[in-house]
């Protein structure tokens, strides 16, 4: 067999065998949650956090100017009652309370009295709670949906950001090193 | 002064409405300005479907962003403007035709591409072909008249 024939039997199969590679590593990140065809990259990463004020639930809510000048990193989370990945996320929240990782949460689209008794019953993972029921603060955090996290610096600069729910992999390997090289 | 107080009003004129997917309530009263909305509209992405415009989309979100792209025509914004400022939340992504950059080269590069790996296919396969076989000897064309005799 000519070596012209011989490339030509095993071009098919290299291109085959490259594709199911990069087939599986897609697949597999996406099953660690690590990577989402759907997400959309923030415009807000490594800027401060847009001007905003928002209601809070039971006592006072927060604006930007609470994170401009916070002197530690602080998660910010939006989530709703009515989102299951939020409920599928609670417990990996509970979990980064009791770590004494501060999250913020905003409930997004939803009614006060509905996200009082959400948390009341599953538990309140956050040190701060706003609502934003119009859900127009959210647009100029670009939020695509819930729920979606931000890590934002002692100084209100965003610095990573997840849109779906956060894993007990992702706290290890991503928001504690974080937390850490910003100050926690 | 006077133009913001128009837009005041226009903005508290439409702030009844209520919003629903091919609603009539949700369009503008002034069709000029309603049919700049929906022509903004129809070039952004709604960032729940992904591959629907925000103006065909029944999202939730995509019928804020309609309201958005309305208010922003009826306060004086132009297109350019109003994309814009969509861009700078959600990123090059939230338009449906992306703009020319070192980024995007390749995709508004492909059908450069696809016609010169054609091209080259052609000339390549040209190249391939054998040669035109030699007109035939004296001898041979005795022998084929001989043959289409009989």
């Amino acid at each position: 067999m000519s070596t012209r024939r011989a490339i030509l039997y095993a071009a098919p199969l290299v291109a085959a065998v490259a594709a199911g590679g990069g087939f599986y590593a897609v697949l597999h990140r996406m099953q660690e949650g690590s990577f989402d065809p759907h997400g959309v990259p923030t415009m807000l990463l490594n800027r401060r956090v847009p001007g905003f004020e928002l209601p809070g639930l039971a006592s006072a809510g927060f604006a930007s100017t609470d994170l401009f000048s916070i002197g530690h990193p602080v998660l910010i989370n939006f989530w709703a009652t009515w989102c299951p990945p939020c409920i599928e996320e609670h417990p990996v929240l509970m979990a980064m309370q009791a770590q004494k990782i501060p999250i913020w949460g905003i409930a997004y689209k939803d009614k006060a009295s509905a996200a009082l008794d959400y948390l009341q019953t599953r538990g309140n993972p956050y040190v701060r709670n706003a609502i934003d029921a119009p859900g127009r603060v959210a647009i100029d955090w670009g939020l695509t949906g819930v729920p979606e996290t931000f890590l934002v610096d002692g100084d209100g600069f965003v610095r990573w950001h997840m849109s779906g729910p956060i894993t007990p992999k992702m706290v290890k390997e991503q928001i504690e090193p974080l937390m850490k090289k910003y100050g926690g | 002064m006077k133009r913001a107080l128009l837009a005041v009003l226009l903005l508290l004129a439409g702030a009844h409405v209520a919003w629903a997917i091919s609603d009539p309530a949700e369009e503008l009263r002034d069709p000029k300005q309603e049919a700049r909305a929906e022509q903004i509209g129809r070039q952004l992405r709604c960032l729940v479907c992904q591959n629907e415009s925000i103006e065909d989309s029944g999202a939730d979100l995509a019928r804020d962003l309609r309201h958005i792209v309305r208010q922003r025509v009826v306060a004086g914004d132009s297109d350019a403007q109003v994309v814009a400022w969509m861009v700078a939340r959600y990123g090059n992504f939230v338009r449906l035709s992306p703009p020319l950059e070192w980024q995007t080269l390749l995709l508004w590069g492909s059908p450069v591409l696809a016609l010169g790996i054609g091209g080259l296919v052609v000339l390549a396969h040209r190249r391939s072909q054998p040669k035109p076989p030699a007109p035939l000897s004296e001898a041979e064309q005795a022998r084929l008249r001989d043959l289409m005799k009989t």
